[in-house]
């Protein structure tokens, strides 16, 4: 255990004392269950409706639980005692049909909403979407904006209020891509393409991280995004361009080499059609030595 | 040979497994037990082969640029093939007949021819795959070639290992004669042998047919 | 050529202290222990009555004891967790790094499954099943004991990672492309294959004598409907072990292929579909939940109506319920990975398909709710477990449900929510199901009970342990941490964190307790004896006879006339005030005790280890040294052994009095 381990344990004390505070400041407003956009409100709409519903028939059978397993204890006379009684019509049918029920509406809100939220449906919007290309690497986020020609690495940067279109692949091995307050995730895999449509409402910065296991960097696959009022985002894709970083073949397979807690970097220009050819595995990742993979990390921490 | 004079089960002897007129007469002789049993293995390899097959069929079209499976195969090696496993099916179960009449004569030779044919079956398997992979179509080149040499190879290892039950079943039925014990596994070892044709069967039709359909 | 393939000194961890020192303490206690056996003299009694037994006790007793060892293994595992991502926070990259982080939470989700949860279920199955249907024995005995060894082969090898080379760091179902040479050229993933496909090779053969025993050996006047719940359960486990391990052995065969031979089957090349590899494993792994839970609700059931002193309410819908679980089970497994983007249709079918699963166990829940109406409910400790599963296990089905709507997962996918509801229902619905048959069971096993305060405490260990220790995990999962971080980013998920790591710590206490609970009921068992066979008043088989039971289990295979066989006969019996008249005893003839399994294992240890690490020529040997074992057994003649009429007649008669007093003392107390 090293040094800053052992200085936390001795703050422990203080850390249980800021707990109660902690707990009731930031209980409601964190990630999936403080939404921004349209669907992370609707699947957190579902959530919440699917656990009432079920709290219904649950709270119930655990009271009777623990009431049955009281009243009928040895000690209590006054409970009737029926070593016989091991079946009742009546009762199968209830017990048959309150689960069949329940599974009948909750079947049906799954339905719909599968159908609704399908990740890669298009959002409905007044605005045209802005499209994302998305790479998951070892082990970082490299984000592509095609219409914009810039790129920008563990940085998303979108617009409010406006739809977002991903496309998302790996060059490695597989990740997961995530915006927990923005809604649905979506898994990038090498040599596919998966699609994505999310949104944010309002202005903010949001966390995003990997929530697939991609190996030794992963924890620090973190990366953050940045919804900008549309205007601010026309001026931030103006500056981005300025960036002296290109990102051709060198600047991939530079970027492309086994790292993480990779500090946000801007691309200023980007190769037409990288996104397609790391999805058909023409431009393979930097010369990695075999090996080096899932190895001990010795990337720049942030 | 009746039920009546079969030994019963180990450890499991009613010693009085007359009717009870209860539905159910207590456990079931070896004769019945080992075999089910047996069955049941049978039973869970065609679910391996059935996950080997479903592998094969997703992956099929998946040649990476390489060879595909009308360039490959050649239906007449291949039906050479099925008929050798097909005979050595049916002497197997001659052989059965022998064993059940005591006869070790026509019992060894039957084996024999048995383990032949199914080691023709396997010659010639084996001379398919040297072919392919000379001509650099061997399993590492697209997972299409993977998931084929896996799924027939399976089957050939499948064979590969009766062959080397039957040698076996062959030298202890010469040194012990037909004894109980002895013909159950006998029993077991010509379901074993059907159930792998059976999986070729079904090999021939979905990898080799349907892969030389014009 | 190296003689010894890739395996070199700097296989074992001199610079990592923390497996270093945990395999020389492993290294000592393993010395310890077998000097100690040697000094006591008592290795002819372990290797005549356990190592080569075929009786399927004993070799129940030996799967619970792997299973109990590997508990602990797995726990130290899980507390270093716990204590990583209650340390690993903001600046703080705690003690493990990330390579040896990745390991244990690898090592302790595999070990968990197959190490521990497994040999525990298979174990109670070892024990209890031919007892509950009246006969001597498994259809296959030295094949049962085969299949422990070669469970034991696989825990040998997963644990002989810890000091040679590294285990896993893929989690513990190795995903392709991470698992591939090209990601993870390492011992590892090798260790992690190797040591499953040898033990998935004696779970499928268990596989098969059960469902042999279960459908072709059952006392006489057994009819289907007349079998206990829990060999009914077991029956489906089996079933499902049957259609689901092959599937296993087949995904990891695959994977094997592509890292020996260069095969390109989940590859990120050569037209390779790591997808497919997802599907495969997960065809096998949804099974594999039902074939831990269905016994587990088997002992419920046992549990339930024993203790409430009444009949299983619902018998046949029970029945009814756990077969369609089992078919169920196979036609769910897309709905782990919903995030892979495989369309709407797809996700909405699999998800209410896995919603539907809730109904039969729904149902279940009801059935032993009603088990306690009308009851008189006596509060042992099993009864204690019973109750705190239900009250567990509804809430890990709510959270179960709520993953199977698509759009909920698009969410809770892969968090800690998720982490949160698999503990919930493996801890709440199957160690807990462990813990009530480990009690429940025990006196029949041993002759004596468990201590019963200790007993209590260790329920109250796991119960307040786990809440405290998961139901943390469901608000981190709803802030958007995902699982399998070796660093925490977000400070404010400390508190929680904190609290999980407590609650872990509770766990550990009633891990403690258990160990003191067995030595302290070893020492004080002379106080604590079962003369009865019959300690909880049982309404099944395995109580008729004495505790321990004979070798052969009952000296007449007992008539069966109702549901609940041994129930109805005791009733007579206390009615009357009189046992059944005497029977006609005969010799009985059992199998021999045979070396056969444990060498076999030991082949196949050595192959495994062999292939591992490339040793080439000692992988053959291995396999060679398998097939004459295999040709040494088939030769020989004497199967069985005859235990003469006299000692059983004089046996039986022993425990004919003995149940004559209890019998009287029952009949004076109505």
């Amino acid at each position: 255990m090293n040094r800053s381990g052992w200085h936390r344990l001795g703050t422990t004390r203080r850390t249980i004392a800021a707990t109660v505070v902690v707990l009731l400041t930031s209980a409601c407003n964190r990630g999936i269950l403080d939404p921004v956009g349209p669907v992370a409100s609707a699947e957190k709409q579902i959530l919440i409706n699917s656990t009432a519903i079920m709290l219904a028939i649950i709270i119930p059978t655990m009271i009777a639980t623990v009431v049955f397993a009281w009243w009928f204890r040895r000690g209590n006379t006054k409970a009737k005692y029926r070593p016989e009684w091991e079946y009742s019509g009546a009762i199968e049918m209830v017990v048959w049909s309150v689960p069949a029920l329940t599974v009948m509406l909750l079947g049906g809100i799954a339905w719909i909403g599968s159908h609704d939220l399908e990740p890669s449906k298009p959002l409905k919007s007044a605005n045209p979407p802005l499209k994302v290309d998305v790479v998951s690497l070892d082990w970082k986020w490299l984000f592509i904006y095609p219409d914009q020609g810039v790129a920008t690495v563990n940085q998303l940067v979108v617009p409010a209020g406006t739809p977002v279109s991903f496309r998302l692949t790996s060059a490695t091995v597989w990740n997961s891509f995530f915006v927990p307050q923005m809604g649905s995730m979506i898994y990038t895999m090498p040599r596919m393409t998966t699609r994505l449509n999310l949104q944010a409402d309002r202005p903010g910065v949001y966390n995003g991280l990997s929530s697939h296991f991609s190996g030794d960097g992963f924890p620090g696959m973190q990366f953050q995004v940045q919804a900008l009022p549309p205007d601010q985002f026309a001026m931030w894709a103006q500056g981005a361009r300025g960036s002296s970083l290109k990102l051709d073949g060198a600047g991939y397979s530079a970027l492309s080499r086994p790292s993480s807690y990779v500090k946000p970097m801007t691309y200023g220009a980007v190769a037409p059609g990288l996104f397609d050819a790391i999805v058909a595995d023409r431009v393979p990742p930097g010369p990695v030595p075999p090996g080096e993979h899932n190895q001990p990390v010795n990337g720049t921490k942030a | 040979m009746t039920a009546g004079t079969e030994a019963p089960a180990i450890g499991l002897t009613h010693m009085s497994s007359e009717d009870t007129g209860l539905g159910n007469r207590g456990p079931q002789s070896k004769s019945i037990v080992v075999p089910y049993g047996f069955w049941l293995f049978v039973l869970s390899d065609m679910v391996l082969f059935s996950a080997l097959f479903a592998t094969y069929a997703s992956l099929v079209n998946a040649t990476d640029g390489g060879p595909v499976t009308s360039q490959l195969f050649d239906r007449t090696t291949v039906a050479i093939e099925t008929l050798a496993l097909l005979i050595s099916s049916f002497i197997c179960g001659l052989a059965i007949i022998a064993a059940k009449r005591k006869n070790m004569l026509w019992t060894q030779m039957a084996l024999f021819l048995t383990g032949l044919f199914g080691f023709v079956f396997l010659v010639l398997e084996l001379t398919e795959f040297a072919g392919m992979i000379a001509i650099g179509a061997g399993p590492q080149r697209s997972a299409f070639l993977s998931s084929f040499f896996t799924l027939v190879g399976c089957h050939g290892a499948h064979v590969t290992c009766g062959l080397l039950w039957l040698g076996t079943m062959m030298a202890q039925i010469w040194a012990k004669g037909f004894q109980q014990h002895i013909m159950r596994r006998l029993l077991c070892f010509s379901i074993f042998w059907h159930a792998l044709d059976i999986i070729w069967v079904a090999i021939f039709t979905i990898v080799y047919l349907i892969g030389t359909l014009p | 050529m190296n003689l010894f393939g890739r395996l070199t000194w700097d296989a074992i961890p001199f610079n990592q202290p923390i497996p270093l020192i945990t395999s020389l303490v492993v290294l000592i206690a393993i010395a310890g222990i077998a000097i100690w056996v040697t000094v006591k003299g008592w290795w002819p009694y372990l290797w005549n009555e356990y190592i080569t037994s075929t009786d399927h006790k004993r070799i129940g007793i030996m799967y619970i004891v792997l299973a109990l060892v590997m508990l602990v293994r797995g726990f130290a595992d899980a507390i270093m967790m716990r204590a990583q991502q209650a340390l690993a926070i903001g600046a703080s990259q705690g003690y493990l790094p990330p390579e040896h982080y990745n390991q244990i939470f690898s090592a302790h989700g595999t070990i968990m499954i197959f190490f521990v949860a497994m040999p525990f279920v298979i174990g109670f199955m070892n024990f209890v099943v031919p007892l509950q249907l009246g006969v001597r024995d498994v259809a296959f005995p030295t094949m049962n004991n085969a299949s422990f060894w070669l469970t034991a082969s696989g825990v040998l090898l997963v644990n002989l990672s810890l000091f040679l080379g590294e285990f896993a760091r893929t989690g513990w179902l190795a995903f392709p492309p991470l698992s591939e040479k090209a990601f993870s050229p390492g011992v590892g993933v090798d260790y992690y294959l190797v040591a499953l496909q040898i033990s998935g090779v004696g779970t499928l053969l268990t596989a098969v004598n059960f469902v042999t025993t279960i459908l072709k050996t059952r006392a006489p006047g057994m009819s289907y409907l007349r079998m206990p719940i829990f060999c009914w359960t077991a029956l489906a486990s089996n079933l499902l072990i049957l259609a689901a391990f092959p599937v296993l052995t087949v995904t990891l065969g695959l994977l094997m292929l592509d890292r020996y031979l260069g095969f390109h089957f989940f590859t990120n090349d050569g037209g390779g579909n790591s997808m497919l590899y997802m599907n495969l494993i997960w065809v096998w792994g949804h099974p594999e939940v039902y074939i831990l839970v269905l016994p587990a609700f088997g002992i419920y059931s046992e549990v339930a109506a024993t203790f409430s002193g009444k009949p299983l309410f619902g018998y046949r819908s029970m029945v009814f319920a756990t077969l369609a679980i089992c078919i169920i089970s196979f036609c769910v497994w897309l709905h782990h990975f919903f995030t892979m983007g495989a369309g709407a249709d797809v996700n909405a079918v699999f998800g209410i398909a896995s919603m539907v699963i809730a109904v039969p166990t729904g149902v279940k829940i009801y059935n032993w709710l009603f088990t306690m109406f009308g009851g008189r409910v006596r509060f042992n400790v099993p009864m204690y477990y019973l109750i705190g599963f239900m009250l567990t296990f509804v809430i890990g089905g709510l959270t179960g449900v709520l993953l199977a709507i698509p759009p909920v997962d698009f969410v809770v996918h892969n968090s800690l929510f998720l982490v949160a509801h698999f503990h919930q229902v493996i801890i709440g619905g199957v160690v807990f199901a462990i813990m009530a048959g480990y009690t429940y069971w025990f006196p029949k096993a041993f002759g004596f009970m468990l201590d019963e305060r200790l007993g209590k405490a260790i329920f109250w260990c796991w119960f307040i342990g786990f809440h405290l220790a998961f139901m943390p995990l469901y608000v981190l999962g709803f802030w958007g941490a995902t699982r399998r971080m070796q660093h925490i980013p977000d400070p404010t998920w400390a508190p929680w964190l904190d609290v999980a790591f407590v609650g872990a710590a509770i766990i550990g206490l009633g891990i403690v307790l258990t160990v003191v609970q067995l030595v302290y009921s070893i020492r004080t068992r002379d106080q604590r004896r079962d003369v009865t066979g019959d300690p909880w008043d049982g309404r099944t088989l395995e109580w008729l006879t004495l505790s321990p039971p004979p070798h052969y289990n009952f000296a007449v295979l007992p008539d069966v006339h109702g549901e609940e066989a041994y129930w109805t006969r005791k009733q007579t019996a206390i009615k009357l005030d009189q046992l059944i008249e005497e029977p006609k005893y005969q010799a009985i003839e059992m199998p021999v005790n045979t070396p056969t399994g444990v060498i076999v294992a030991f082949f196949a240890s050595l192959c495994g280890f062999a292939i591992i690490w490339y040793i080439w020529w000692l992988a053959i040997l291995g396999l060679i040294g398998a097939f004459a074992v295999f040709v040494w057994y088939a030769w020989r003649d004497e199967h069985e052994h005859i235990i003469p009429v006299d000692e059983v007649r004089t046996n039986a008669r022993e425990r004919r009095r003995i149940r004559m007093e209890h019998l009287h003392e029952l009949s004076q107390s109505t």
